[in-house]
């Protein structure tokens, strides 16, 4: 079932929200979470469709807020709500409700926000694109128990992570760490397998990649040792390469799906790392809410502390043997997930 | 396994617990349960990524099969009931590590070229020598495995790695032959490498069962008898034996389903909070609470056993029990089982906890109903609450798993006049699809060496214990009560009831 209410407010959607449930014979509230998604007409689509696939798992009240961008000063006095409320079939196990912002709300949007959320479920907001430098302080994310942003979407990832760092509160996270979860177990199993001290790493992937920033900085700060990151054509991650006083283990992904294990003296395995989906991504994000300090502990390594592979040096990067900071990349979306980053300058 | 890997963190929580370097054996390979449940169970681990890098599966069968055989079978059984959608790149890692030893169970030469192809698998995917072997065979064939496992150096574990054995119910049909299979299993494998698999328990309701007492406040102080007026727990199939004549006439339901399922469930809903949640502290409670398990002093008054008989089920034709084919017409095996038994602790003395199941029911349903009593005193006149029934707490296993929780409320209108109403948690609404097979899990847990969600030893042989009085006096005392196929069983069992003053749910 679906209203759409223009002009509307908060209270009345709360009522369609009743009556939609009514309607549909299901008066029970059975959902576990709010998950608020900030975003633009742009980008609505997709994370809307990724957040009603992770509502399977985890069924859930959406709010979308869309902020419309105001053309003219006029545009901009005005202010405006409107709500599409869709319950049932159409909403898949949960709620959804999409707000689109006009004028001057856009501004106070978690007036429109903090009614609607579910008593006493936690909420999540997720910011798919143009997350706040600042997440904790912001207006809707501070009414969340959890903020997801995704350095990924950004323009300058790596400044992104340093600023991610200072501002980090528990209770943040960053679907960059959520990409790489599959590797970190698979190369925790595979130090499972031997016994022997880790010397040194280099983890190797596509440059404006910030996961590989993260899983370089996670493997940093576990290990203690120094770890190298390198830059290939991708798709995303490609190898991670780990010198053991008993020879190296290498985590090595060149399709973006089936990975080999080879440990020294042991036989090279396929291992199954497919990149996932937004909507598997999300629904790993919110089966925990409390803060993950693993994360907030690599984060808080430093990007600046990995070291680049010298220049030239090596046939293994793309080129300029990437440097970590570098100022403009293609918008990153799953589309574009293949697309050669447009690279300025090397400042490192 | 290095015990100190820098890389795991119990704090680190989206790391999932991987089986170590490891390998499943699987005796019986060809069967349905290994087609439905345990090769769906592996490619869903494997799809979750909880299996480690080489992970082997090696089937054994008589069947004439090629390595290739094989694989095709476990691709088709994954295909059609595995939970996770197939993905190619995870069944790429799965076929690595897959081999077929044909054989049957005598024959000495299969297991010396089983111990081959775990010494070849040790060295092309580093499994450790670490296996589990899981006998999904007849009862009967359990002695001649585990012997051969053993003559063979297959059950000997060396350098750190282990050897596990996974058995599949039933656990002998009485105390005297669980004791016998006890000791053909132990003399081979170590009680702690041993896991007998009762798949009730590794569903996700179960589990939940001490979630729900012991992770909150508002339902264990009422636990006991100053409130709970009974307990009822029923396991009802609408199925009849289907191809099963020869496994069930002679064991029959009580022996199937209440010496394991019913008797499990019934120690989790009522043991006392463990000390921990590992293995140890969790059989000492279950344990504990079976050893307080009593039985009526009238057999003949407090327990029924019925058969069903031709009717509709469902809206198809159902045949009775003794028509089925391959079942002796005179055969009196029992389809239904109900039983009341008693359990003298402090937390319980006084309330009777009905057990009941049965094939041919209404439907299929698994659930443990906790009956609370009526209020011990009503401002409202009769009329108010004459609809009103006794509170209760409904824990539903299977199917639509979740929680109901019952208690009267007042009906909208002018007068006063209070009627049952039910609320409703539901684990398909809650967390939908993430909840795994009940195999999956155990068999994850078996690769791990958690024992949690594994009936040991002293609880398969208290449970005989109690079971084999009623058994006994069944052999000795009348027949099976007959009942139409489709119903909820033998108005027999509905009068054992009402003596007490009660009645049955319709679940």
């Amino acid at each position: 079932m679906k209203t759409d209410l223009t002009d509307t407010t908060a209270s009345k959607i709360n009522k369609a929200l009743v009556q939609g449930r009514r309607a549909s014979g299901t008066p029970a509230v059975g959902m576990v979470l709010t998950l608020v998604i900030v975003t633009d007409e742009e980008n609505a689509y997709d994370a809307l469709r990724a957040a009603s696939d992770a509502a399977h798992e985890h069924p859930s009240r959406t709010l979308v807020v869309i902020k419309r961008v105001s053309r003219s000063p006029r545009e901009r006095t005005q202010s405006r709500l409107d709500a599409e409320v869709r319950i049932g079939a159409d909403a898949g196990t949960g709620e959804t409700v999409v707000l689109r912002l006009y004028g001057e709300v856009v501004d106070h949007a978690q007036s429109v926000v903090l009614p609607l959320l579910l008593p006493d479920a936690p909420v999540v907001v997720w910011w798919p694109v143009n997350a706040p430098l600042d997440p904790a302080n912001d207006p809707l994310g501070a009414l969340a128990q959890r903020r997801v942003t995704d350095t990924y979407a950004c323009e300058e990832p790596v400044r992104e992570l340093v600023a991610r760092a200072e501002s980090y509160t528990p209770g943040d996270t960053d679907l960059s760490w959520t990409r790489i979860t599959p590797w970190r177990s698979m190369l925790a199993a595979a130090l499972d397998q031997v016994d022997c001290r880790v010397q040194s790493v280099e983890v190797e992937g596509e440059a404006f990649n910030p996961s590989c920033e993260l899983l370089a900085m996670w493997l940093a700060d576990r290990l203690d040792v120094p770890v190298e990151r390198s830059a290939s054509s991708g798709p995303g991650l490609t190898a991670v390469r780990m010198e053991t006083d008993c020879g190296p283990v290498v985590l090595d992904r060149a399709d973006g799906s089936l990975a080999t294990l080879s440990i020294q003296g042991q036989p090279a395995r396929a291992v199954a790392l497919k990149r996932r989906e937004t909507a598997e991504l999300m629904a790993e994000e919110l089966r925990r809410l409390d803060p993950d300090d693993t994360y907030a502990s690599a984060l808080r390594y430093g990007v600046n502390r990995l070291s680049t592979p010298p220049k030239g040096a090596g046939g293994r990067s793309l080129g300029t043997g990437a440097p970590v900071e570098a100022t403009a990349q293609a918008p990153a979306r799953d589309t574009a997930r293949e697309e050669e980053p447009v690279r300025k300058a090397a400042t490192t | 396994m290095s015990s100190s890997n820098p890389l795991r963190d119990p704090a680190d929580r989206r790391l999932p617990r991987i089986a170590g370097p490891s390998g499943l054996v699987i005796f019986g390979v060809t069967g349905d349960l290994s087609r439905k449940k345990l090769m769906p169970a592996v490619y869903d681990l494997a799809n979750r990524g909880l299996l480690p890098p080489g992970f082997s599966l090696v089937g054994f069968a008589r069947r004439d099969w090629e390595n290739e055989d094989f694989t095709q079978v476990v691709h088709d059984a994954v295909k059609e009931h595995a939970r996770t959608t197939f993905r190619e790149e995870v069944w790429q890692q799965l076929i690595q590590g897959m081999r077929f030893v044909q054989g049957t169970f005598d024959d000495d030469d299969s297991f010396e070229r089983l111990r081959d192809t775990i010494d070849e698998l040790d060295k092309a995917q580093g499994t450790g020598g670490n296996f589990a072997f899981y006998l999904s065979v007849p009862p009967k064939s359990f002695p001649v495995v585990i012997q051969q496992l053993r003559r063979h150096g297959l059950a000997d574990q060396s350098g750190g790695s282990w050897r596990r054995a996974v058995i599949e119910k039933p656990f002998g049909h009485d105390l005297r032959s669980a004791e016998e299979l006890n000791a053909i299993v132990h003399e081979v494998f170590a009680p702690d490498q041993v896991f007998r698999i009762d798949h009730y328990l590794g569903k996700e309701t179960v589990q939940n069962i001490l979630a729900l007492r012991f992770a909150n406040t508002m339902f264990e102080p009422i636990w006991n008898r100053s409130y709970v007026d009974h307990v009822q727990i029923t396991m009802a199939e609408d199925i009849g034996i289907g191809g099963r004549a020869g496994y069930y006439d002679g064991i029959g339901a009580a022996r199937d389903v209440i010496q394991n399922h019913l008797l499990q469930l019934l120690a989790l809903t009522a043991m006392e909070e463990p000390a921990s949640f590992d293995a140890d502290a969790l059989a000492a409670e279950k344990t504990k609470v079976l050893g307080a398990v009593r039985l009526p002093k009238d057999l003949g008054r407090d327990t029924v056993r019925g058969q069903y008989a031709a009717g509709w089920q469902g809206g198809a034709k159902a045949v009775g029990y003794l028509e089925e084919e391959g079942i002796d017409p005179k055969s009196t095996t029992d389809t239904y089982a109900a039983i009341k038994v008693g359990i003298d602790n402090r937390r319980w003395a006084g309330v009777p906890f009905y057990l009941r199941t049965g094939k041919r029911l209404g439907r299929r349903v698994t659930e443990i109903a906790v009956v609370f009593q009526r209020a011990p005193h009503s401002p409202f006149d009769t009329s108010a609450t004459e609809e009103l029934g006794q509170n209760a707490i409904v824990i539903r296993v299977q199917p639509d798993e979740g929680v109901t929780v019952r208690f009267g409320s007042k009906v909208p209108g002018t007068s006063m006049e209070i009627r049952d109403v039910s609320m409703d948690f539901a684990y398909g609404e809650s967390f939908t699809e993430s909840s795994p097979e009940a195999y999956e899990r155990l068999i994850l847990d078996v690769l791990l060496g958690d024992a949690n969600l594994f009936p040991r030893t002293e609880e398969v042989e208290l449970s005989w214990k109690i079971l084999d009085p009623i058994e006994r006096y069944w052999d000795e005392n009348g027949t099976p009560a007959q009942y139409p196929a489709g119903t909820w069983g033998p108005v027999e069992a509905d009068d054992m009831l009402e003596r007490d003053g009660r009645s049955w749910r319709r679940p």
